[in-house]
């Protein structure tokens, strides 16, 4: 087997003190939609920021494509053509649509922005009819195309998105979800993606991961998770505890 | 009749109950007044003949004040409260009409305004030859340099999101920058200008380096301390800068070598004029004015380039900017160094122009002038910075002309006196009614293709 394009490894994130990541493990090929599940403050968006370099990982190493990231500043990081949707989507919500999209641009530089303004506009319809409207007046789905859209006009080889759905209608979901698909097809685009819908998540994945408190209890792939009973009764059906007694 | 009854009746009521409320809400508010004005005005202390202490009554006084209060207070609250009511209840719909014309005023409110200041001088020397000098020196160029100041300001402030409460002394290291180098090295203002740029811009790295993790709060205080220790330096370290005493003989600047005197080579003799100290002050009325517009200009390019966008995303989401692969760390120093160079160069034109400068000139209350002027016009609206510099400076000017109100309050009326009270006034009032500034809203520097995409249909709310 090939290294993997992104490599994490035994990964430990402090927030002053408390312990966020007890030591993490978890790969993404090249041309992977990979999931990151797990429940509320199980560590998830950590680990999405430790990627970043923002917080640090204070132990284990962070590989992307074969090189050391992990003592890397964010913007550097971001150089090496790592693109984020974050948590909150943070949008700058002044600035128009098309700021927004010249700010993802910054990495990929001016010379192709028209066609790959064009891209994203094909999967997002929505943004080219709000072109000239500002972040924050969008709705909260458009918010979100936006904040991923941002990061495809990095030319992204690794797309880091955090928790798409969330807060958002179920049609603009599937949407979404729909999007992130067409683009691992066509483009070959590598996505981690970090959800807390695991069910869609699960589907939509090649390979999937489960986190609970700072670990990875469970990996797979998309469908096998989806079967194993854990999941389901955690993930899918409401309750918890039998995979926090799994470890 | 029954059906018309409780259609007259209600109202009625209703006011009946207005009223009851407003006399009580007055009742209460003459109440609290006198409490807090008894000791305030009610009593005074004064020395008699034999230098003791006397407590002296004014109960006039006291209740006239009170009675005042009580009066405006009931005026609000049966006029003034009911019509915003009403005004509130009106249907939102803006006129068409109403509109279009403020469209026009938008478009045409630029040109017009450059199109004025070029021939402001001009109208002067022509409708009043009298006080030409005064009105194009106080009026003219002192707020264009406010303005130049303001847009320097804007863009560390406006712009890039970072406060900045120590402005000022950039502005003094321009202007010492100028006198020093000036009087010692005989250098000319044309070279001196743009050194004077570069070692402001430098400082502002140098204080951008300390507070770059900074932000609000602390980077307020920061800034506000950085501000204090160049003007105490340049107050204690005599040798260098003379101290309170300040530097005076400044050389003024000339055109090209000219000098604006009366001599043989001055200019006046060099054209063939007459010799008139009205040259100097037009010709330094168009170079603060050039210097204003490169201000401008260079702001509005950098707004389109990527480091001018990285300035507004950077006061937007610092985090995001960062993981869109931003060097946050550069992008808040090139802020801060643009910001202080335009400081520096309006700072070695106001030594160039007064001749004399100390460090009287370079108080926190210069600062905080400047940070109000950005605030008032709008955070980031270089049309806003300048009509509320316009406001700010020109309105202190004018308190000093009012000299009929002498004739109502006495001679020891001072109205300037009264200046920080009426601008505190002002800008709460500002505050209220436009809290974002008189230009508050935000023009996008960048287009597709050209505005078309700006129709109604497109600018209505998203539902999703």
């Amino acid at each position: 087997m090939t290294a993997p394009l992104l490599a994490v490894r035994g990964v430990k994130t402090y927030y002053g003190k408390i312990v966020a990541l007890r030591g993490v493990d978890v790969d993404v090929a090249d041309g992977e939609i990979v999931t990151l599940i797990g429940a509320n403050g199980a560590g998830k968006s950590t680990l999405m920021m430790t990627i970043f370099g923002n917080p640090r990982a204070r132990e284990g190493s962070i590989v992307f494509d074969g090189r050391d990231i992990t003592r890397l500043p964010t913007h550097e990081i971001a150089r090496l053509r790592i693109a984020q949707a974050p948590e909150g989507r943070r949008i700058f919500s002044r600035m128009t649509v098309l700021e927004n999209l010249q700010m993802g641009a910054i990495v990929a530089g001016d010379a192709d922005f028209a066609t790959d303004c064009q891209k994203v506009f094909k999967l997002f319809p929505r943004l080219e009819q709000r072109l000239h409207q500002r972040g924050g007046t969008l709705s909260g789905g458009e918010q979100q195309m936006l904040a991923i859209a941002r990061a495809l006009m990095a030319r992204p080889r690794l797309l880091l998105l955090d928790e798409p759905s969330l807060g958002l209608a179920p049609m603009i979901v599937r949407q979404i979800f729909d999007a992130i698909r067409e683009l691992n097809r066509v483009e070959k685009l590598t996505v981690f993606l970090v959800e807390q819908n695991a069910f869609h998540a699960l589907k939509l994945a090649h390979r999937g991961y489960v986190m609970v408190n700072g670990v990875i209890t469970m990996s797979g792939t998309g469908k096998e998770l989806l079967e194993r009973p854990e999941v389901k009764s955690a993930y899918l059906e409401g309750g918890r505890q039998e995979v926090e007694a799994a470890p | 009749m029954a059906v018309a009854a409780p259609d007259t009746a209600l109202p009625h009521t209703a006011a009946r109950a207005n009223l009851a409320h407003a006399l009580k809400d007055a009742a209460i508010t003459a109440l609290i007044s006198f409490a807090l004005l008894l000791p305030l005005i009610g009593f005074k202390t004064v020395q008699n003949m034999r230098n003791e202490l006397e407590l002296e009554t004014r109960i006039p006084l006291l209740l006239a004040i009170v009675a005042i209060i009580t009066a405006a207070r009931l005026f609000g609250s049966l006029v003034i409260e009911p019509w915003r009511e009403r005004r509130a209840l009106r249907p939102h719909a803006e006129d068409a009409r109403l509109t279009a014309l403020k469209t026009t005023f938008a478009n045409w409110f630029t040109p017009f305004a450059m199109g004025f200041v070029l021939v402001y001088p001009l109208i002067i020397m022509v409708f009043f030859p009298q006080g030409a000098l005064k009105w194009i020196d106080n009026f003219g160029i002192q707020i264009l340099i406010y303005i130049m100041l303001g847009w320097g300001l804007n863009i560390v402030v406006g712009l890039a999101g970072l406060l900045d409460l120590g402005y000022v002394a950039f502005y003094a290291v321009g202007s010492y920058a100028y006198a020093l180098l000036a009087k010692e090295f005989g250098l000319s203002f044309w070279i001196l200008l743009p050194l004077a740029g570069i070692l402001s811009a430098f400082w502002g790295v140098l204080l951008g380096f300390p507070v770059l993790r900074l932000r609000g709060d602390y980077l307020a205080i920061v800034t506000l301390a950085f501000g204090e220790i160049i003007r105490l330096i340049l107050i204690n370290w005599v040798s260098f800068t003379g101290g309170y005493a300040g530097v005076s003989g400044i050389p003024r600047p000339t055109l090209f070598g000219i000098p604006f005197n009366a001599t043989e080579q001055g200019f006046a003799a060099t054209f063939g004029l007459e010799f008139n100290p009205i040259h100097r002050t037009l010709f330094l009325y168009y170079v603060i004015l050039a210097l204003g517009l490169v201000t401008a200009y260079v702001t509005i390019r950098l707004r389109q380039l990527p480091v001018g966008r990285a300035w507004e995303a950077l006061r937007e989401d610092e985090i995001a900017c960062r993981s869109l692969g931003i060097n946050t760390t550069n992008t808040k120093l090139t802020a801060f160094a643009m910001g202080a160079m335009f400081a520096g160069f309006a700072g070695s034109f106001f030594a160039a122009r007064q001749g004399f400068i100390s460090p009287e000139s370079f108080t926190f209350l210069e600062s905080a002038t400047i940070l109000s002027i950005v605030v008032l016009g709008g955070m980031g609206s270089m049309i806003g910075v300048a009509v509320a510099a316009v406001v700010m400076i020109g309105g202190t000017e004018i308190m000093r002309e009012l000299d009929f109100l002498k004739y109502i309050f006495g001679n020891d009326f001072d109205p300037t006196q009264y200046r920080m009270l009426i601008f505190g006034f002002a800008m709460v009032l500002i505050m209220i009614w436009k809290p974002r500034g008189l230009v508050g809203t935000r023009e996008p520097s960048a287009f597709y293709k050209e505005r078309r995409t700006i129709l109604g249909s497109h600018v209505k709310e998203g539902h999703g």
